[in-house]
């Protein structure tokens, strides 16, 4: 801080306290409202302080989930939403740190195209080849798999570049440590690239973890079964209930067991979340 | 393009690890794009049974067509007013926090989960707020007699997805402004303040020119959110309702393919949004690439 200026202080502060109550307030009254009774959202406005129906409301959306409107328990959509997002996290890394290994530890014809063809999928947004995508996905049979959801959003251009930079940065005499002892290009990328990516990785999984519980627009047109909803979609199957209002308690209570597993993610691993975010999109 | 010095030589193994991302990108990103260029200058008859090359009319269509001009229009306004709101919170954030000592991790903690929480689900968190006849914020509304009801007013709906949309990025844009704001030499601000500048004076001449890179990079990141990834906020919210007053791009690709069944007029309005984010990917390219020469 350059001077001292009381007044300047008091306004940063009220400043911030400010923000942090607009950016946290939806989710508060979002979490007040699943722990009163249906009746509560029937007139007047909605509550602003907490009823006494949480463990009501939360059991039985674990438990049994929305009835009227065909959605499973929400332990299942968490489960599917969990596993979408682990697979895709893990399966990026995986296929680009053996991408960037091979563009960068070896020289072979077609390299500069194959980097370029990973570039493209930067361009490609799931949401310009909806239709087309879909149509490969069912002609291959994978509507309603773990593989459907998951493959069509593996490719990954960032994840690719940001291992690309990063090896260019090893030192050279590592390798050719490893090669005087003996060691072949797999042994070199197991016993040494891997454990000294092991930062990147990890920042990197906690941003592919998130990018793919997120998902909203595939799950919807690829998962038609109930058992293989993902989370987000199924608070808007609860929604779209024709002719009535929603159930407001059940539908905040699966918002709120929505949001908790990414947002403890970010919380306890805020620094490598940082360090990724900052990181893939430069 | 740059490789090691010394490499490995092995004819089979550089293909076996580029295998399968190339498989994936082949099969479920080119495949389908290049189908979608294709059956963008074709028109399949309604039963599916025969499709005839039509050149250009699918575009000459829909490029006539006022539904997609305001679509195109709306998006424009759409993306603008989020990337603004949205950067002007955040950078405001980013600016007291910047200022506080002990508790910038605290305040950091407080604003960054937001991040994590889906499009779709910020939609349905304002939906709530802002719903016509329990919603908290049309009761205050109603005090200042204003009458609020996105299912009928089409300005309203927009604000209400503007302000979901914008919510939602908040805690990127917050990220991205305090890194540039640490990176900045605390010694600019205090020879300017021995020069007898004021805090405001100093915000305005010094901070804000040298945080231009950051502010650049992000303006273009935030067009290319609005553009594809607020499709979950309106779906939730007003699914390009009232009588299409919020329908842009990304939603009328997907209701006129997905449920109008138009595939030609779709494909072809797909192609002109990758013409959208090849541009955007192009100048972020660019330009960004230099964004720490100040």
């Amino acid at each position: 801080m350059v001077e001292n200026r009381p007044f300047l202080d008091f306004l940063t502060h009220f400043i911030l306290i400010v923000g942090v109550i607009i950016v946290a307030f939806p989710v508060y009254i979002a979490f007040i409202a699943s722990t009163h009774e249906p009746s509560a959202f029937v007139r007047g406005v909605i509550p602003l302080l907490p009823g006494d129906n949480l463990v009501q409301s939360y059991s039985s959306m674990l438990g049994s989930g929305h009835r009227v409107a065909g959605t499973p328990p929400v332990w299942l959509m968490l489960a599917n939403s969990f596993w979408m997002a682990m697979i895709i996290a893990v399966g990026k890394i995986a296929i680009s740190i053996t991408s960037a290994f091979a563009i960068v530890y070896f020289r072979f014809p077609f390299r500069t195209l194959a980097f370029w063809i990973i570039f493209v999928t930067l361009m490609l947004p799931v949401e310009v080849r909806i239709i087309p995508t879909y149509a490969v996905v069912a002609n291959l049979g994978m509507l309603n798999s773990y593989a459907g959801l998951t493959l069509p959003l593996i490719a990954s251009a960032t994840a690719t570049f940001l291992f690309r930079q990063f090896f260019l940065t090893v030192p050279e005499e590592l390798m050719e440590a490893a090669r005087v002892d003996g060691a072949g290009p797999l042994k070199f990328f197991k016993d040494i690239l891997i454990p000294i990516s092991i930062t990147n990785i990890a920042a990197l999984f906690v941003i592919m973890f998130i990018f793919g519980w997120v998902q909203y627009l595939w799950p919807l047109l690829i998962t038609t079964q109930e058992q293989f909803y993902t989370i987000v979609m199924g608070i808007k199957r609860m929604l779209a209930l024709t002719d009535r209002e929603p159930e407001w308690n059940l539908v905040m209570a699966t918002v709120i067991l929505a949001m908790v597993p990414p947002v403890l993610v970010v919380l306890f691993m805020q620094r490598l979340f940082i360090k990724g975010l900052v990181e893939t999109e430069k | 393009m740059q490789t090691k010095r010394s490499i490995f030589s092995n004819t089979w193994l550089p293909y076996a690890l580029l295998a399968p991302q190339l498989a994936i990108t082949l099969v479920f990103f080119i495949w389908p794009a290049s189908q979608a260029v294709k059956s963008s200058f074709e028109r399949e008859d309604p039963f599916g049974f025969r499709t005839t090359f039509i050149w250009f009319e699918n575009y000459t269509r829909i490029l006539s067509d006022p539904s997609y001009l305001n679509a195109l229009g709306r998006t424009a306004i759409f993306s603008v007013s989020v990337t603004a709101l949205s950067m002007g919170f955040a950078l405001l954030l980013a600016v007291c926090v910047d200022r506080v000592m002990r508790t910038q991790r605290f305040y950091t903690t407080l604003i960054v989960w937001p991040y994590a929480v889906a499009p779709v689900v910020a939609g349905v968190l304002w939906w709530f707020l802002f719903n016509p006849t329990i919603g908290l914020l049309p009761h205050i509304l109603d005090w200042f007699g204003i009458n609020w009801n996105h299912r009928i007013s089409g300005v309203q709906a927009m604000i209400l997805i503007t302000i979901a949309s914008a919510w939602k990025q908040i805690s990127y844009n917050f990220l991205f402004f305090l890194a540039g704001l640490q990176s900045i030499p605390a010694s600019l601000s205090e020879a300017a303040s021995i020069d007898g500048a004021g805090p405001f004076k100093r915000f305005w001449t010094i901070v804000f020119p040298l945080l231009s890179p950051t502010t650049f990079f992000l303006l273009i990141i935030n067009i290319n959110y609005v553009m594809f990834d607020t499709f979950g906020v309106i779906d939730a919210t007003t699914s390009g309702g009232p009588n299409q007053a919020t329908m842009t791009l990304v939603y009328k690709v997907y209701t006129d393919g997905v449920a109008g069944l138009n595939i030609g007029s779709s494909s072809a309005q797909s192609v002109l949004l990758m013409g959208i984010v090849i541009a955007l990917t192009f100048v972020q390219f660019r330009y960004v690439e230099r964004r720490v020469n100040y």
